[in-house]
């Protein structure tokens, strides 16, 4: 190993020790957590995780928020997509005005625009609904796709497109079976920032939800304040929302390092 | 050269029509609010710009506003180049690149208000790692409820662990992009370490860059719910950020007019500090 790998090494550290100590935790009984510092578990249990997996709250509260965040990276990709590629093939009347104009969109600082937000989705009836949380959530992660494929599209060169054109395609057959697969590392990683920031995103989730739709963030603050503090239960709750996350990076690990790359560097 | 064809719009319009309704809607209804007075019972009177005017002067939005700029100075000040370094100094190729990437990328994915819990808990002083390590091994007298300085290091620290790999992961891809030959070329010049990162590397990770310091930039000036939930904006209100005292007026006080009004001035800074940002660094591209 060289010598360089010591920063890597040593960051990797750094990240791991809070979620060791969650880990750990979620093992210990909440008697223990309180009692004082102890590095391993003393007293091995398994009771916070039996508990999550046989209460509906808690595990409906995984599946809630699966089920949103699934809906809005479906949303987001496919309509980023036909407006990235005009971004990045035509010019248009106010072409560059309107792009800047989605990246503002991520500026507007989500706890105030929760109240509005709760007032246009109860109009509009999808109040408590996944649907509410999955467009909701489309206002800081469309303009977030549409930047990342943008910067893909622009990566691959126009003559693809005419060659293609030449050749008889029309264009919805060449951007599904020339263009899409060729820029597929850029969906993914799109498909994955959506994915991420939609999932660790709560407060407007929590504003939209009520009852059938709460996502599961939500969950563990209500019932780690009404049950007094549960702090084993808390850290095994935690320790699963680190898991659907794990599961898809690990399938787009390949897209983030060399997919970038494709991209607009 | 990109043809003119008037067409684009047709292909921006369900994302125009999906951003608008979440944008343009609450937008209006918190300027709408911004101008009125309420005394319940959903009556409203037009009240003028008065708002605008008793926030801008008011010295709770000027220390908030202070604190919020200082945090975002930090956080760019120190996650940027860290970031830089660490991806520099990344495996290229081989085993190590997806397991770097993914353990690098597991904080990103921890739900907000998770991060803050776990923070929490991880810095008590008589149970938590770390707050552990440093009053009973270390010494050092660390407790964040007690003391100012302490909550803010850990603020800082929490940023610094949460965000950090975002840099990290876009620049490490800016790097991977960039052709072996440029560096054999460099090598054949006789190119220091400090000139091929000068002139190849830094070029080339400008893009990335600008992007990194944009995202950094805007969601550390939006941030709520981490420090919230770490300290909510204590001890006094040495952490009380922008977005934690503008919550504080708009759900607590229920004041909407004057919460309507100070989150339309926090989203103008935002907005022009954002386009100052983005102008600088795109500036060159021209040439």
């Amino acid at each position: 190993m060289k010598k360089r790998s010591i920063i890597p090494i040593l960051y990797i550290l750094f990240l791991m020790l809070p979620i060791y100590w969650l880990v750990a935790m979620s093992f210990k009984t909440t008697q223990e957590i309180l009692g004082g510092f102890s590095l391993f578990p003393r007293q091995w249990t398994l009771a916070s995780y039996r508990t999550i997996f046989t209460d509906p709250t808690w595990y409906w509260g995984y599946i809630n928020s699966i089920a949103y965040v699934s809906i809005n990276t479906v949303i987001s990709v496919t309509v980023a997509l036909p407006a990235a590629y005009a971004f990045s093939r035509y010019r248009f009347l106010g072409d560059k005005q309107l792009f800047f104009w989605l990246l503002t969109n991520r500026m507007a600082p989500a706890a105030v625009f929760a109240l509005p937000f709760f007032q246009l989705y109860s109009a509009v009836g999808l109040f408590d609904t996944y649907w509410a949380v999955a467009l909701a959530h489309c206002l800081f992660n469309i303009p977030l796709a549409v930047w990342i494929l943008e910067g893909f599209m622009g990566g691959v060169p126009k003559e693809l497109d005419e060659t293609a054109f030449v050749d008889g395609y029309s264009f919805p057959r060449f951007f599904a079976t020339i263009f899409l697969p060729t820029i597929k590392a850029g969906v993914g990683v799109a498909a994955f920032f959506c994915f991420m920031f939609s999932w660790v995103e709560l407060l407007l989730a929590k504003t939209l939800t009520a009852v059938y739709a709460k996502p599961i963030a939500a969950t563990m603050t209500k019932t780690a304040s009404s049950a007094g503090y549960e702090l084993g239960l808390l850290a095994a709750a935690g320790t699963l929302t680190i898991i659907p996350g794990a599961i898809v990076i690990w399938f787009v690990r390949n897209y983030i390092a060399k997919g970038f790359a494709l991209g607009r560097v | 050269m990109r043809k003119v064809n008037q067409k684009g719009w047709l292909f921006v319009l369900p994302v125009l029509v999906l951003v608008a309704f979440n944008a343009l809607v609450p937008m209006m209804t918190v300027v709408n609010y911004s101008v009125q007075e309420t005394f319940g019972n959903n009556q409203f009177f037009w009240h003028g710009l008065g708002w605008f005017q008793d926030i801008l002067r008011s010295e709770r939005f000027h220390a908030a506003l202070g604190r919020q700029f200082l945090f975002t100075g930090m956080i760019l000040a120190i996650e940027v180049p860290l970031g830089v370094i660490i991806a520099l100094s990344m495996p290229r190729k081989g085993f190590w690149v997806p397991v770097c990437l993914v353990t690098m990328a597991l904080p990103m994915l921890i739900p907000w208000n998770v991060v803050g819990a776990m923070w929490n808990i991880f810095t008590l002083p008589d149970i938590g790692l770390l707050g552990y390590l440093m009053n009973h091994t270390l010494g050092i007298d660390y407790n964040m409820t007690r003391s100012p300085l302490a909550a803010w290091v850990t603020i800082i620290t929490m940023d610094v662990w949460h965000w950090t790999s975002l840099v990290v992961l876009l620049c490490y891809a800016g790097l991977v992009s960039i052709p072996d030959a440029y560096y054999q070329a460099a090598k054949i010049d006789g190119a220091s370490n400090w000139s091929v990162f000068r002139y190849i590397q830094l070029p080339k990770m400008k893009q990335v860059l600008t992007i990194a310091v944009l995202l950094r930039f805007m969601d550390s000036f939006n941030i709520y719910t981490e420090p919230f939930v770490l300290t909510g904006g204590g001890p006094g209100n040495s952490t009380t950020l922008l977005s934690i005292d503008l919550v504080k007026i708009a759900l607590g006080q229920f004041d909407l007019g004057p919460a309507a009004a100070m989150s339309l001035i926090y989203f103008a800074i935002t907005l022009f500090v954002s386009w100052l940002f983005y102008t600088l660094m795109t500036r060159n591209d021209a040439k």
